[in-house]
């Protein structure tokens, strides 16, 4: 293939500069139409997702089958350790949810109570602040998200976490296919395949199913909620005034995990 | 030679060394790739950017879908609004235009098409089989992505397509 | 001067090997935890940090201390350590070098540690952690190389050094202060959430680090012709003594927040650790050992004539690192995270495989401080001869 000096200096050229940038190839945003569509789906654009959880509804039944479904989609493992186990949303009694409630004479039907905890994507989020490289960051809507391609391993963010919502791989999730034992547990790993598994080495966490948001759709646990018992996790955008979150927020008392640390946790538990 | 034992000695050892992977593989010449496109691939006509560009540069694409997915939530492609932007942008429309060219090519999206920027949904949707489409060319050339350490692969019948 | 490392006794070569061997095992084991992940080691979804961020965080104290010999000497023209601040700095070099190497093995994903460079966060102080520490390791090279290599010509170092000198005082400060400041802000840890974190920090690395430079001083004095001073180590044990009592106030005056105040969000970390708590109670007798160590190291060091009798002051040496030890290498972590977030306790242990790197990443920090004594001590035999 004959070439001459000017070709030459053009394909030289071309591939300086693109291999000095991963450049600006694909500047391309959908802005307007696809959101357009979006304005008869359960849930728009928003600036501050928040979930109330009210716990009057709440039995063992329903939290299993929403950590069923969230660990369905999002490829979580059951590894049946808790040395090393990854959970997204999981369920505890009022004791462990509230420890800094002390009370020893609490009222019996709220002692029995069982109470879905995930990561409460707070406003003010400590893990965020300590994150060497923002693999964990906090998206304008208030999303607490992690990038997995970027995140080292370092663990700051779990210490940091005062609430226990976040996850490590200790090791890779996929040996859940490998091992006899593990892989009866888990026998259609990974159950989603439009949904990367994590590696190992990394932290991972419940992401108010943002992937769902993004088109629309509510998160897997309010939805898989909703068929059990309308009104047991309630979703919204707390900035709308109108939102079924805040109407629920004005009408009934609410608390939340741990308030005095200042970091504004966006789950709510009305008791 | 002061030390010439010594020196020769350790030549020979470290051009051995050195010429090694050349002396193993000598005389054997490497397949050239062909990749294998799927039924679903041939209809599709047009991948999501020109072959000749998607030959050279599809992980820079997928890099900055990454950083545009992952940390910016803009979800979406849209070519036809690309090949529009071209005539602003002066440095793409050369390259573009350049690649368009060696590809022989003449690439319009033939509908406004809008693809979602995910591996799994939009990338595997056609290319579903990997050993014999992205494997082809990435083992001629040495390279070992570990995007499929989190990134889910589609499962490969035995059949040919 | 390099050179000097490579000539050696048998006794040298033979303490060298020694080391190649452990690190050669260390090694395969890492290889293994690369391979395998962190799962190998004792941590777990509730004690997420555990025996090498505590080894970190123990000999980022023993580098700081550098500046207990550099101090007196650059600021307050004490003479008599400038036959030891190179010493002290070489030490310095070994304890920056392990505690790199602690961050680097218990990292998920080692391979992309250069995005804490690629993508610097002022706002995290682990950013900042990783800018002093470089920092401190780079004075530390520059200043001790510079300054025994004039020492060994004859002549007098370049001033650039001295700056670079005085720069690393205050810098030695900041390491071990950007440390506490890992623990001490966050929200969600009571038993690190105060204010004299930092404080305790600088303290008790001001008394362990110069009673391992005084050790090795002893052990300098005997295997080599080079004395590093009978007045020197009695200073250094000033200093351990001064820094080990405001080491234990601090502790006493956590213990006293944390008990007349009856909060049981403080309590809890220092009963489990002391006393055990829902039945878990592993840690119990390594606090009493530290607080009998503690102890002991006080009163030897305290009393003139223990102090200045050598026999009695190697006690005292070990007795500091023993509880100084047990407290930041090995209850800071683990009272941190117990009981966890939702009053829960979750035993941690290392495992063999985790000890083992952890005992190798000790013996490339014995290898680098063995190689850059050997070096420091021909040179100062030379020229004194």
């Amino acid at each position: 293939m004959a070439i001459d000096r000017r070709e030459f200096l053009k394909i030289a050229g071309a591939s300086a500069v693109l291999a000095l940038g991963g450049k600006e190839v694909v500047d391309i945003l959908v802005p307007g139409e696809v959101e357009a569509s979006m304005k008869d789906l359960p849930i728009g654009q928003g600036k501050r997702w928040a979930m109330v959880v009210d716990t009057t509804k709440m039995d063992d039944n329903l939290i299993k089958k929403c950590q069923e479904v969230c660990h369905h989609i999002h490829n979580v493992p059951d590894l049946d350790s808790p040395k090393e186990e990854i959970k997204w949303i999981w369920e505890d009694d009022y004791e462990h949810t509230f420890p800094e409630q002390e009370n020893e004479y609490v009222a019996e039907k709220i002692e029995k109570r069982v109470f879905p905890l995930l990561c409460n994507q707070c406003t003010n989020p400590p893990c965020c602040r300590v994150c060497p490289t923002q693999a964990t960051w906090q998206r304008e809507d208030g999303i607490v998200l992690i990038d997995e391609h970027r995140c080292i391993g370092c663990r700051f963010c779990m210490a940091a976490c005062p609430y226990g919502s976040r996850s490590f791989n200790w090791g890779d999730p996929r040996r859940v296919m490998e091992d006899d034992r593990l892989k009866e547990l888990n026998p259609d790993f990974p159950a989603n395949p439009d949904y990367p598994t994590r590696t190992k080495g990394v932290v991972e966490k419940c992401t108010f199913c943002e992937e769902r948001l993004a088109e629309g759709k509510l998160p897997a646990c309010v939805e898989t909620a909703d068929k059990i018992r309308k009104g047991a996790l309630i979703f919204g955008d707390l900035a709308d005034p109108q939102s079924e979150v805040r109407k629920v927020l004005r009408e009934r008392y609410s608390i939340r995990r741990k308030p005095e640390l200042g970091t504004g946790p966006n789950v709510f538990y009305i008791i | 030679m002061y030390d010439g034992g010594k020196i020769i000695t350790g030549l020979i050892i470290g051009l051995g060394l050195l010429f090694s992977p050349f002396i193993y593989n000598a005389g054997k010449a490497a397949k050239t790739p062909e990749p294998v496109l799927t039924k679903k691939a041939k209809q599709a006509k047009e991948c999501v950017a020109p072959k000749a560009f998607m030959k050279e540069w599809h992980m820079q694409l997928l890099d900055k879908w990454r950083h545009e997915v992952v940390r910016e939530n803009k979800r979406y492609y849209r070519p036809r609004e690309l090949a529009s932007k071209m005539t602003l942008d002066h440095d793409l429309m050369d390259q573009w235009r350049y690649l368009v060219s060696i590809g022989k090519r003449h690439y319009i999206p033939s509908d406004d098409k809008v693809y979602k920027k995910s591996v799994e949904e939009t990338c595997f949707d056609c290319h579903s089989n990997k050993s014999q489409f992205c494997d082809e060319c990435h083992n001629y050339m040495g390279v070992k992505p570990y995007c499929w350490d989190c990134h889910i692969v589609p499962k490969e019948s035995k059949e040919k397509e | 001067m390099l050179e000097a490392a490579f000539k050696g006794s048998k006794k040298y070569w033979s303490w060298l090997i020694f080391l190649l061997a452990i690190i050669g095992v260390a090694f395969a084991c890492y290889l293994y935890q690369f391979q395998e992940g962190l799962r190998i080691t004792g941590m777990s979804r509730d004690v997420s940090w555990g025996f090498y961020i505590a080894q970190f965080t123990y000999l980022v104290g023993v580098a700081a201390s550098g500046v207990m010999v550099a101090l007196p000497y650059y600021i307050h023209d004490y003479k008599a350590f400038g036959r030891i601040t190179v010493l002290g700095e070489f030490l310095a070099i070994a304890a920056v070098v392990m505690c790199l190497l602690f961050i680097f093995v218990d990292l998920g994903n080692p391979v992309r540690i250069m995005n804490v460079i690629m993508y610097p966060t002022p706002h995290s102080i682990l950013f900042w952690d990783m800018i002093v520490l470089n920092g401190y390791l780079i004075l530390n090279v520059l200043v001790g190389w510079n300054v025994l290599s004039a020492e060994s010509k004859g002549i007098h170092y370049a001033k650039w050094v001295k700056v670079l000198a005085y720069v690393s005082i205050p810098w030695a400060f900041s390491i071990h202060t950007v440390t506490a400041f890992l623990y001490a802000g966050l929200p969600g840890r009571h038993f690190w959430l105060s204010a004299i974190m930092a404080a305790r920090f600088l303290s008790s690395a001001f008394c362990s680090g110069p009673a391992l430079l005084i050790l090795i001083c002893l052990v300098v004095r005997k295997v080599s012709k080079f004395d590093p001073g009978k007045e020197q180590i009695r200073t250094l044990a000033g200093i351990v003594a001064y820094a080990m009592l405001i080491n234990v106030f601090f502790y006493l005056l956590e213990v006293f927040t944390v008990f007349y105040s009856q909060i049981p969000e403080g309590m809890h970390p220092y009963i489990f650790l002391f006393k055990g708590l829902e039945g878990h109670g592993r840690m119990v007798p390594w606090m009493w050992i530290a607080t009998f160590f503690a102890a002991l190291s006080l009163i030897l060091l305290v009393v003139p004539a223990t102090r200045r009798n050598e026999e009695t002051l190697v006690v005292a040496c070990v007795s500091v690192i023993i509880a100084t030890w047990i407290d930041k290498g090995l209850s800071l972590l683990i009272g941190g995270f117990t009981p966890n977030p939702f009053n829960r306790i979750t035993d941690y242990w290392p495992t063999k495989p985790e000890f083992m790197i952890a005992l190798g990443v000790y013996a490339v920090g014995a290898l680098v401080l063995t190689v850059l004594f050997k070096i420091a001590i021909a040179v100062k035999e030379e020229v004194r001869a």
